[in-house]
């Protein structure tokens, strides 16, 4: 149970997150449902990481000590990567939103429409 | 399961897991829910803190120092500068008209997802399937973790360090270009 509730809390932070970032009209709305997911996913991996054993380390054998940092901190490696992405996302998208609040004085998804139809 | 820490399963443990649990819930919860976009901002950064307090439990200290420094410090403010440069908006967040299907079509999401995690057999650390100088390594690995990752992320992982380094450089000049105007 201790790794499950873990996963449990990832995936309804990530649902709460989908469900905001496709029913909300207000493009900064939707950013910030947009890090309600990234960060059920981290919590998701580093939880998969810590509780885990990775496949590699199961069948490496006796000699595993020396790499045993290696398998079990990816799960970490990759939470770091996805936040730096995550921030260089939201730089660019609020850079974006600001963008198009000039030039049409309005926020909302459903009127930067340029390219339907 | 005592791998690492030893404060599994005691009290303490259960009820900072349970308080933060709750409190990541229901304010990304109320971050979707609440209209006035500024309160949910607030409430956000109450999400943020959670995760940040459930990466300690999971003894990954050093993510929750990145989390807090990163989310909590600088996304947030970039939102909320965000939310304040672009607010005339009278009516708040606005939802548009297909919430009730989007609703079920999350929560059918979150079912599944629970119910994958409680019919997988995980593979946990602490099981018959390690040797015992590996569980102590284990334990080492997460007792002294950060100058693990620095060697990982400049060893192993330095291909895709390297690349993220360019991938800020290039989103913090285009976001410049972007809100700099004509």
């Amino acid at each position: 149970m201790t790794l499950e509730r873990f996963l449990i809390i990832g995936a309804i932070l990530f649902a709460i997150g989908l469900y905001g970032a496709l029913s909300k009209k207000h493009a900064i709305a939707v950013l910030m449902s947009l890090e309600i997911m990234f960060n059920g996913v981290n919590l998701t991996a580093v939880a998969i990481s810590r509780y885990t054993v990775p496949a590699a380390m199961s069948s490496a054998g006796t000699h595993a000590a020396e790499n045993a940092s290696r398998f079990l901190l990816t799960g970490q490696i990759f939470t770091i990567f996805i936040i730096t992405i995550a921030a260089a996302e939201v730089a660019l998208g609020l850079a974006i939103i600001v963008a198009i609040y000039r030039s049409r004085q309005s926020v909302l998804v459903t009127d930067a429409a340029d390219m339907k139809n | 399961m005592n791998l690492g820490g030893g404060t599994e399963g005691a009290l303490i443990t259960e009820i900072v897991f349970w308080v933060m649990a709750l409190s990541t819930v229901v304010s990304a919860i109320a971050v979707v829910q609440i209209r006035d976009l500024f309160r949910s901002a607030l409430f956000l950064i109450v999400t943020f803190l959670g995760v940040a307090g459930m990466f300690i439990l999971l003894r990954a200290e050093f993510l929750a120092g990145v989390q807090l420094m990163i989310y909590v410090g600088a996304i947030s403010v970039l939102i909320i500068f965000a939310i304040l440069m672009t607010r005339d908006l009278d009516e708040g967040s606005p939802s548009h008209g297909f919430r009730i299907p989007i609703a079920l079509i999350s929560l059918i999401f979150m079912a599944l997802s629970i119910y994958a995690v409680s019919a997988t057999d995980w593979n946990l650390l602490g099981s018959e399937s390690l040797t015992d100088s590996q569980i102590a390594e284990t334990k080492v690995v997460f007792s002294n973790a950060i100058p693990s990752i620095a060697k990982l992320l400049l060893r192993d992982f330095v291909l895709a360090f390297e690349m993220v380094s360019v991938l800020l450089l290039a989103a913090v000049l285009g976001a410049l270009s972007l809100v700099r105007g004509r």
